[in-house]
């Protein structure tokens, strides 16, 4: 709606800085050739000058320089503890700097809290939506604000905003206020999420990996509704994992690294090749197909044979098989049943229908349980639900997989757990200052690689992945995808569901292609590509 | 003032007093020395210990004494808190087992039989309650609320029994477990220094403790382990009965009654109210034995000093009230780092 535009733009000042980016250090070599041009005649939307910030043990942010101009997607890169959550939370007021100076359209502010953020026209939508799924759209929508009548709330104004505010995304018509905001797919929530934290005078609004959760669909959906906010003059900072979507959308890119600002640059000139090394300050190794010869060392009897299994409204009966040292890999859109057929398989969710089994014996009754001590390892899609125990440490999380092998009554001593955690701590390089540590207050791609280990330590023989690199940046990501080759050629056989083809591509031997909770195909080692795959998901192909 | 000279504010000494003063222990031990010192102050000899006729006498023996049955119920309320779960039937339970001491005594059982029946019926209202919460998935403190009403009433369905004419009892074996005394020391102590025992064992030395604390972090995550979460429940809420019922058998063989209606009441505030200033949290997820008991000698040792200060015991309650919301206020972590930073400073200041 760009007749809203001026509104947005309405504190703009003419007022000129020339030194927007602050003193530069002696040691900011790796800047990208150009940025010293960039600063213009025009102020930015939101400028935040030598930032700083430490966590007791931790130098979260060191002196930080960040820009963004008013209409503007400006995508914030880095690994994890690169220091984007912080600068995110400084930004939008959950957490107060130690040092440095935010400028609001030229204007010195001081964003004491996230109600201060919210009164300067600052949005956010976090990572994990924070929304009552049960509650209505309405509801969800007024949390903050309700609209009052005689000291009541005012459900038919409150639905009027609601649908008001679902309007400035013209989403409105899509979606029914009154019914439970859980009743919504999860890109739905997420623009829901959106169109809470902008209010008309938002000035910037912050998403913090809007994406993690969507399908190709959905963040198309949602790109469109960014370019139509950033053609109202608002600067939008957007954090993803997500390469291609960056240069998707993003107009300008910053890279953060250890709490530093290492580069910013338009996007049109920072190719990814020059990107990735950024982020990871060290050259990526390219992620090709698996060696055919590595490839050989399949085995040939089957250690695992699904014969139709399959439960009614979950996912439609299969037949899969799994041999020792093979990588097989689940592709397909999200919701086409990937996370269905590992739940089947490891017991986690009861088959109705077909055999199973496993080491050439029949399992009558999965469970998890029984899948333990047949040496079939699970690794969910859904971390915080299913993966981890927040309150427990680290050592406690990781040695979790071989005490419940073990049975309640035979424990490990302190000292084997301590052994065992630090042995998994180095082995993943899990960043942690000690094993003692609620897993709760690591970085997302270290619990990821904490609940690996939980997996691992059980010591099986066949691994169920799900998942394995979500939330997970890229330095993380190439070592899992370098560990899954490393185990197979052990001997572990391996099922990885994931949404992401080129990881696919990179560690199967063979894939199982899903399309609406039906297994559409399988592709063998020799014809996989990324094409291939597209296609039989595309039903072009079986 | 030796102590304060030794305080510099960029010697480690600063730091190794924050590491004390974050330490889980420390404002429950200050809250107990507090209650204790300011009873000093009133009684002057409050701390005296006698030995009267072979066991030992005076107000500290007196708090242990009677915080041993509450600290009993506290125990098991641990456990099923560290589940993410709530026992609120614990008091019922008491007067149930009350109720069947009195009856099988009456009937004329054999009195070691006597306590195994009363025991066995705790544990049967365990099986009860671990059947609704593990089996049928109802909320914890809905289930076990079922119990909480219906339970005094059930013990006096069983006073009804013998007539309930009569409803007290005589018998040396269960009065000498909960009045009697092993050389010097009162045998309830001794019993539940045993119990007590057994549960650390049970949680620390077996890895009980830990998948029960992994079922209340996350009961999805300890189902996808491989746990039996289920099992782990139902555990929890047999020995959260069983540790009742040793409180009921205690409490009835002190009053040597049958008395349903009130024995043991509110005891199941008293016992969560532990566990909380204990530092346990009704989030679930971790489960501190010892520290539950020092909840209950905290909640004993006001109790005790209200009646001994002279003031009226009308006062109890809300003193009792006031002292736990000031115990749960230190621990808030916010409160207590603004506590600390101001007491270094204020040290710092000293030093100058």
């Amino acid at each position: 709606m760009a007749q809203d535009a001026p509104q947005g733009r309405r504190f703009e000042s003419p007022r000129a800085s020339f030194d927007a980016s602050g003193p530069k250090k002696p040691g900011d070599g790796d800047e990208v050739g150009g940025t010293c041009l960039e600063q213009t005649i025009v102020t930015a939307r939101i400028e935040m000058l030598g930032v700083s910030k430490a966590f007791p043990g931790v130098r979260a942010l060191d002196g930080v320089d960040f820009r963004v101009e008013a209409g503007e997607v400006h995508a914030l890169m880095g690994e994890n503890g690169a220091g984007k959550s912080t600068l995110i939370k400084i930004m939008t007021g959950a957490v107060q700097g130690d040092a440095g100076e935010i400028r609001l359209d030229g204007q010195t502010v001081r964003i004491g809290s996230t109600g201060d953020a919210q009164a300067l026209g600052i949005g956010t939508v976090y990572q994990e939506v924070n929304l009552v799924p049960t509650m209505s759209v309405t509801k969800n929508m007024t949390l903050l604000r309700q609209p009052k009548r005689f000291g009541l709330i005012d459900w038919r104004e409150a639905r009027r905003r609601a649908r008001q505010r679902l309007e400035r995304l013209n989403i409105a018509s899509q979606i029914d206020v009154e019914r439970p905001l859980g009743s919504y797919s999860v890109a739905v929530q997420q623009l829901v999420a959106i169109a809470r934290a902008l209010e008309d005078d938002t000035r910037v609004l912050v998403l913090d990996e809007p994406t993690a959760s969507l399908d190709a669909n959905e963040t198309a959906l949602l790109f469109g509704i960014v370019r139509d906010l950033k053609a109202r003059g608002i600067a939008i900072v957007f954090i993803t994992h997500f390469i291609d979507q960056v240069y998707a959308i993003a107009d300008r890119i910053s890279v953060l690294r250890n709490g530093r600002r290492v580069g910013s640059a338009p996007t049109s000139e920072l190719p990814p090749l020059q990107l990735i090394p950024m982020m990871l300050g060290r050259e990526l190794e390219t992620t090709e197909r698996r060696a055919a010869s590595e490839s050989s060392a399949i085995h040939g009897e089957p250690i695992l044979v699904a014969e139709g299994v399959g439960r009614r409204r979950v996912m439609a009966p299969f037949d899969l098989t799994l041999r020792p040292g093979e990588v097989v890999g689940l592709s397909g859109l999200l919701g086409s049943g990937r996370t269905e057929v590992a739940k089947l398989v490891f017991g986690a969710i009861k088959r109705d229908s077909g055999k199973l089994t496993i080491a050439g014996a029949e399992v009558k009754s999965a469970s998890p349980a029984r899948s333990l001590h047949l040496g079939v390892a699970y690794c969910p899609e859904d971390r915080k639900a299913e993966g981890l125990f927040a309150e427990l440490s680290v050592r406690e999380n990781i040695i979790l997989g071989l005490q419940t092998k073990r049975g309640w009554l035979r424990r490990l001593s302190f000292d084997a757990q301590q052994a065992l955690a630090e042995a998994m701590i180095e082995a993943l390089g899990i960043a942690t200052p000690d094993a003692d540590k609620p897993v709760g207050q690591l970085s997302g791609g270290n619990q990821q690689k904490v609940v690996l280990a939980r997996a691992l330590t059980s010591d099986p023989r066949i691994l169920i992945l799900d998942e394995p690199t979500r939330g997970i940046d890229v330095g993380a990501h190439a070592e899992i995808v370098a560990l899954i080759r490393k185990l197979c050629a052990e001997g572990l056989a391996l099922l990885v569901a994931s949404s992401e083809l080129d990881e696919l591509v990179a560690v199967s031997d063979r894939i199982a292609v899903l399309r609406d909770r039906r297994k559409v195909g399988e592709i063998e080692e020799r014809a996989i590509d990324r094409q291939t795959i597209i296609d039989t998901i595309a039903g072009a192909r079986t | 003032m030796k102590h304060s000279s030794d305080i510099r504010p960029h010697a480690p000494a600063p730091s190794r007093l924050r590491a004390l003063m974050a330490h889980r222990a420390v404002w429950p031990v200050l809250a107990l020395a507090l209650i204790l010192a300011v009873d000093g102050m009133i009684s002057p000899g409050f701390f005296q210990i006698r030995i009267v006729e072979g066991r030992l006498f005076g107000n500290l023996v007196d708090i242990l004494y009677r915080a041993a049955p509450t600290a009993l119920v506290a125990l098991g309320m641990a456990v099923v808190i560290g589940t993410k779960g709530i026992d609120l039937s614990v008091g019922s339970i008491v007067a149930i087992v009350g109720a069947v001491i009195t009856w099988r005594i009456h009937a004329g059982d054999p009195h070691w039989l006597v306590l195994v029946i009363a025991l066995g019926s705790a544990l049967l209202c365990g099986l009860w309650n671990g059947c609704l919460v593990a089996v049928l998935d109802i909320q914890p403190i809905i289930a076990t609320l079922i119990l909480m009403t219906s339970g005094r009433g059930i013990g006096l369905m069983i006073n009804l029994l013998y007539g309930g004419t009569n409803p007290s009892f005589t018998s040396p074996l269960l009065q000498g477990l909960s009045v009697g005394h092993v050389g010097l020391i009162p045998t309830r102590l001794v019993l539940f220094v045993a119990i007590f025992a057994a549960l650390w064992l049970l949680v620390r030395r077996t890895a009980f403790g830990l998948m029960l604390e992994s079922v209340g972090s996350s009961p999805a995550a300890a189902n996808i382990v491989g746990i039996n979460a289920r099992l782990i429940i139902y555990a929890a809420y047999l020995i959260s009965a069983f540790c009742s019922g040793w409180a009921g058998v205690v409490l009835a063989a002190d009053t040597h009654t049958s008395d349903p209606v009130s024995i043991g009441l509110n005891i199941e505030l008293d016992a969560i109210l532990a566990v909380v200033i204990g530092g346990g949290s009704l989030a679930g997820g971790r489960v501190y034995l010892g520290m539950t008991i020092l909840g209950a000698l905290v909640i004993q040792a006001l109790t005790t000093s209200i009646l001994t200060s002279g003031l009226p015991p009308e006062y109890n309650l809300v003193v009792k009230a006031v002292v736990v919301i000031c115990v749960l206020l230190l621990q808030s972590a916010n409160l207590r780092r603004a506590l600390t930073h101001a007491l270094y400073h204020a040290l710092a200041r000293t030093k100058r």
